[in-house]
């Protein structure tokens, strides 16, 4: 069974089509790369996943459970929708960390506020700060940033930030983590950093799901590639398929124009 | 005349007024605080005649002078409804609080809206309330943006609460011209050394605060 279902997802803005139809499923420990131009709906795509956006039509099945239907209109509380969103972590492009807390605070926040939910978390709370603060440390460390953990985001380079964030997103343990074009804003030389990070949470069968406008690296770190083009899936399949022997029209232009600028 | 004005017995009886200037000052900032806050919440509004009352309530509050809304709240029952006055610092108090909320709550809402929406994404996405969200994440960045804009309403509301005296507030400018009638002016000019000193101490306490929020960048 796939970790990940998606089924005929449509997204409209105003009258505006975003998304058409979208379906796809992704295994357990596979990492899935979007591509497509600007616009083409990969981003509007991840943040459905992440309920910042609601589907106007589909569903979104993980683990078998059905986290989201358009077509039930029961329960969709902020309670709700809080708690299916955990299934799913979220790397910006923009980064978005938190300015004022430390790179330690800000993988560690989110824990410490959803802890405070746990039943024992009165009797226990010293151990559960101190398990919470354990497992950030071990997370930042993972990300090669022992020496900036107490750090504030603007003492960091992009790159660092960045790997502060896929610390962040990962402290909650997503089912599957999403990266929105999580190197974008950054310059050539701290690209490789993130992909980096990216790439060994790949080999530790992390399941991703990975916008990006990094075609090498999407060749060589995705399982699986979907190739996105006015707010439908022109084509998917693995990235030898993809990159090397499309048939379709539309991937090969969009492949042929990527070539010429990088 | 009864005593005679010297330094010493000015200087008392300016003080006995600069307790009312604080008082006035201290408890507009207690009660016209949190309810700009609301206001601003009122002002940001997804309910249309939510907002639209609210952004009517500040516009006439801000549209009209600080004098004639003392004047109105002191004299406005007892014309209207025959009712008796309020006590005069009451009345004052109350024209204040709602003034400064109405100029507080769009510095309030400028501050809020100037939050990058990533702020509140990454709050969601980490499954995080709304509220958690605006007290762990949104407040500290809006109130280290809006120092500087509080700081000045903070020194206006220091000479504002001299208005106070339209209505017979004694605070310290009403003491200072009492004694214009026992033929001293100077007592008058002098009052001016309280809202110094008092104005200098927030421009500390702000500058304080401003580099005590200096640690991070927003």
């Amino acid at each position: 069974m796939p970790i990940l279902e998606v089924n005929h997802i449509n997204k409209s803005f105003g009258s505006t089509k975003v998304l058409d139809d979208i379906s796809f499923s992704l295994d357990r420990g596979k990492a899935l790369a979007i591509i497509g131009s600007s616009g083409s709906g990969k981003t509007t795509l991840l943040r459905c996943l992440n309920f910042l956006e609601t589907p106007n039509a589909g569903q979104i099945i993980v683990n078998g459970e059905t986290l989201f239907d358009a077509a039930d209109h029961s329960s969709k509380s902020d309670a709700e929708i809080r708690k299916r969103r955990l299934h799913f972590g979220m790397v910006f492009q923009s980064f978005n960390l938190f300015p004022q807390y430390t790179a330690l605070e800000n993988v560690m926040l989110a824990s410490l506020l959803l802890a405070r939910e746990r039943p024992d978390y009165k009797q226990r709370k010293r151990e559960i700060h101190e398990e919470i603060e354990h497992h950030a440390i071990e997370l930042l460390s993972q990300m090669s940033l022992e020496g900036r953990m107490s750090h504030y985001p603007h003492q960091l380079s992009g790159g660092q930030q960045q790997r502060v964030a896929i610390a962040r997103a990962l402290a909650l343990q997503p089912d599957i983590l999403c990266f929105d074009e999580p190197t974008s804003a950054l310059d050539p030389e701290l690209t490789g950093e993130v992909l980096k990070v990216i790439r060994s949470l790949a080999d530790q069968h992390t399941t991703m799901i990975i916008v990006t406008h990094e075609m090498a690296f999407a060749r060589d770190v995705a399982d699986h590639v979907l190739f996105m083009d006015g707010g439908v899936i022109v084509e998917q399949g693995t990235p030898a398929e993809l990159f090397e022997n499309t048939q379709n029209e539309r991937t090969r232009a969009f492949l042929s124009r990527f070539s010429q600028n990088s | 005349m009864s005593g005679s004005i010297t330094l010493s017995s000015v200087t008392m009886t300016l003080l006995e007024g600069f307790g009312v200037t604080v008082e006035l000052f201290a408890l507009t900032l207690l009660f016209s605080l949190p309810l700009g806050l609301l206001l601003s919440f009122g002002t940001m509004s997804r309910f249309t005649p939510l907002r639209g009352v609210v952004k009517t309530v500040v516009w006439i509050i801000r549209g009209t002078p600080l004098m004639l809304q003392i004047i109105v709240i002191f004299y406005g029952p007892g014309l209207l409804w025959d009712a008796d006055p309020l006590p005069r610092f009451t009345a004052a108090l109350i024209a204040f609080v709602i003034n400064y909320a109405c100029y507080f709550s769009e510095i309030f809402r400028g501050g809020i809206q100037s939050i990058p929406r990533g702020q509140q994404e990454a709050g969601l996405v980490l499954g995080m309330t709304k509220s958690q969200i605006f007290f762990k994440v949104t407040l500290l960045q809006v109130i280290k943006r809006i120092v500087p804009p509080m700081g000045n309403e903070f020194i206006n509301l220091v000479k504002d609460t001299a208005l106070a005296r339209t209505i017979a507030v004694y605070e310290v400018l009403w003491m200072g011209e009492t004694f214009i009638k026992k033929g001293a002016i100077w007592p008058m000019f002098y009052t001016a050394v309280f809202y110094l000193a008092f104005n200098g101490i927030l421009v500390l306490l702000f500058g304080w605060l401003e580099k005590k929020l200096d640690y991070f960048r927003a």
